[in-house]
């Protein structure tokens, strides 16, 4: 089981930075969505892997670590929030651009608009 | 146990003053105002009193829920976060009535709200004792920040803003990567309590105490913007409000803090499992972010992407100090700190300043001189001296400090701050003559005579604050001198958590 979940981890990981790495805000934020998805899954497994095990103390032996368990929560309610805020970015910046790149060319950079 | 609940106030004030505006004032700019000048004034008063407190007193720790420590969530006052809360809340003060006299909190929503939220995870992120507690704060202060950055709209901030985000999120996974790797050796994320488990793990959890480590140094380098993670910077705080730009001047800082806090506490330089191996990627680290910034000072292109190479140039020099890890260089460190970003915020500030007031950001080819020329223009010189590390401002003693602590490697580390301070030099006197000198040769007049009393007097007033800063250059240093040590004899702080005491 632990080179299953090994292997889930690196595999999502490798998907999450090769999607990252492309051009457009959608694939970069499906890529940083698979990599939230590994880390989450890493978070869970810092407790030990435990089959049938309560995360509770005395109802099974041996019982599973409660904590990695509540820190994956706090990280999966973070990890939704910021994704939701960078696809209204995205949605936004799509809008104002006319075209989803990520990259900025020289002659749209610094020219903050001048405003009276 | 004097402050007690006191410590909690720089994080619940400002979250609750956000919420009441969110709620009750939607849409009154008038209240939000004079709400958000009230609770950055309080959190200035708190701040100074919780400093009194760290000061008189040993470390104290403030139990959420009253779960005792490592179960439950600990907030830790010491020298150095009431230092940071502090700095924090005096910048903030400025900020915010720079933004109440330009008009830029007019320009989108929420510009108020956001702001008291940035406080609040910064402010908790300084305060807190717990390493997972960290990462939710470093959220807390990274969302508003995203909030901040895109204010007031427009395309390319927008797109801007959406590679600071990626670029955030990507370190966001790395701390979450590095702490579920600290809990599993040690199965602990107090960091008091890690203080006390690290030294006697087994020889054979040193290699995943070694990949943790530099796991969060990694992160705190993305925020802290030291190279090679420091691209996202420039174009980030170009491309934000000038407002923002400078508080986001303090955001760097938290890099800094967290570095310290954990190479002197976590991973000491005594820790046999990491040794001397933060130093050795950090020291070398700092001194090329110094040479870039420098170098992206001499070259930049416009006045705000100026200033933003000169705040990585300054984060070069602090982590210089930082990364040697001993007494001596962090109190300069510290001192240096203190001083970087409010000069950073000071000369974010008169950019944007010039910026609004002139026909084109760029400094290549001429522009008609702009509106109070003359005052502006003597604002960028005090910013600048202070930025380059002329005397007669802070700038210079912070660098004299770091140089003094470096006596043994003159070689390699005097040359390059004193050659990166020239090419400095240089590149704020080229920027300085073409905004001001080269718009004064054209007999034009300004077409923008806007007066923003309450902007130069935030201006003015970070600046008073470096003089400040130089005059008690004495006093201040002693004192940080005192802390550096509290530092490196962390058995105060740890005292302060009652592991396994309370009941």
């Amino acid at each position: 089981m632990e080179a299953l979940v090994a292997s889930a981890i690196g595999l999502l990981t490798a998907v999450g930075i090769y999607m990252m790495l492309r051009l457009r805000t959608f694939p970069v934020i499906l890529g940083l969505t698979f990599l939230s998805y590994a880390v989450n899954l890493f978070i869970f497994v810092s407790g030990r892997l435990t089959v049938n095990a309560a995360p509770i103390i005395g109802r099974t032996e041996p019982y599973a670590d409660p904590l990695p368990q509540a820190l994956v929560l706090t990280a999966i309610v973070i990890s939704f929030g910021m994704t939701a805020v960078l696809m209204i970015m995205a949605i936004g910046g799509n809008l104002e651009a006319g075209h989803d790149r990520v990259n900025m060319s020289d002659t749209d950079d610094d020219t903050p608009e001048v405003q009276s | 146990m004097m402050m007690s609940h006191w410590i909690i106030a720089p994080v619940v004030l400002p979250a609750l003053v956000a919420a009441l505006m969110v709620i009750t004032m939607r849409g009154d700019l008038v209240l939000q105002r004079v709400a958000g000048v009230a609770s950055t004034l309080m959190l200035t008063g708190i701040a100074l009193a919780l400093l009194w407190a760290a000061t008189t007193a040993p470390p104290e720790a403030y139990f959420l829920g009253d779960w005792p420590a490592p179960f439950g969530i600990v907030l830790v006052l010491d020298r150095l976060s009431a230092l940071m809360v502090a700095l924090l809340a005096l910048l903030a003060l400025a900020v915010v009535l720079y933004a109440i006299g330009s008009g830029w909190d007019t320009k989108g929503a929420h510009f108020h709200p956001l702001l008291q939220f940035l406080l609040m995870g910064i402010g908790g992120a300084f305060l807190t004792g717990d390493a997972f507690n960290l990462f939710v704060f470093f959220e807390v202060l990274l969302i508003a920040s995203y909030g901040l950055m895109v204010h007031a709209g427009g395309g390319t901030r927008t797109r801007a803003g959406i590679q600071y985000v990626a670029f955030n999120l990507v370190g966001s996974s790395l701390f979450l990567i590095a702490l579920s790797l600290v809990y599993a050796v040690t199965g602990t994320l107090n960091m008091a309590d890690l203080a006390v488990k690290l030294p006697t793990l087994p020889e054979g959890d040193a290699a995943l105490v070694r990949v943790a480590a530099v796991m969060l140094i990694l992160v705190f380098a993305i925020k802290g913007a030291l190279v090679p993670l420091q691209f996202w910077l420039p174009g980030t705080y170009a491309n934000a409000p000038g407002v923002v730009a400078a508080m986001f001047a303090v955001m760097t800082k938290v890099g800094a803090y967290a570095t310290i806090r954990f190479g002197t506490l976590v991973f000491p330089p005594s820790l046999s499992a990491t040794g001397d191996l933060l130093s050795s990627l950090i020291l070398p680290a700092g001194l090329v972010t110094l040479v870039v910034g420098a170098i992206g000072v001499l070259g930049a292109s416009t006045l705000p992407r100026l200033v933003a190479f000169g705040a990585i140039a300054s984060m070069g020099t602090a982590f210089i100090a930082i990364g040697a890890f001993t007494p001596a260089t962090t109190a300069a460190a510290l001192y240096y700190i203190v001083h970087s970003t409010l000069a950073t915020a000071a000369l974010f500030l008169v950019a944007d300043l010039v910026t609004r007031r002139r026909a084109h950001p760029r400094l290549e080819g001429t522009a008609p001189p702009i509106a109070q020329s003359g005052l502006i223009a003597s604002l960028y010189l005090a910013a600048a001296v202070a930025m380059a590390g002329m005397p007669p401002l802070s700038g210079f003693i912070g660098k004299l400090l770091i140089l003094d602590a470096f006596r043994d490697q003159t070689a390699l580390v005097w040359s390059t701050i004193l050659g990166s301070s020239f090419l400095m030099i240089l590149g704020y006197a080229r920027a300085g003559s073409r905004v001001f000198w080269k718009a004064s040769a054209l007999e034009a007049q300004p077409n923008d005579t806007r007066a923003e009393p309450l902007a130069f007097a935030a201006t003015i007033g970070l600046l008073v604050a470096l003089a400040g800063l130089t005059v008690l250059a004495g006093p201040i240093t002693d004192w940080l001198t005192d802390t550096a040590a509290a530092l490196y004899a962390p058995d105060g702080y740890i005292t302060a958590n009652q592991l396994g005491q309370k009941g």
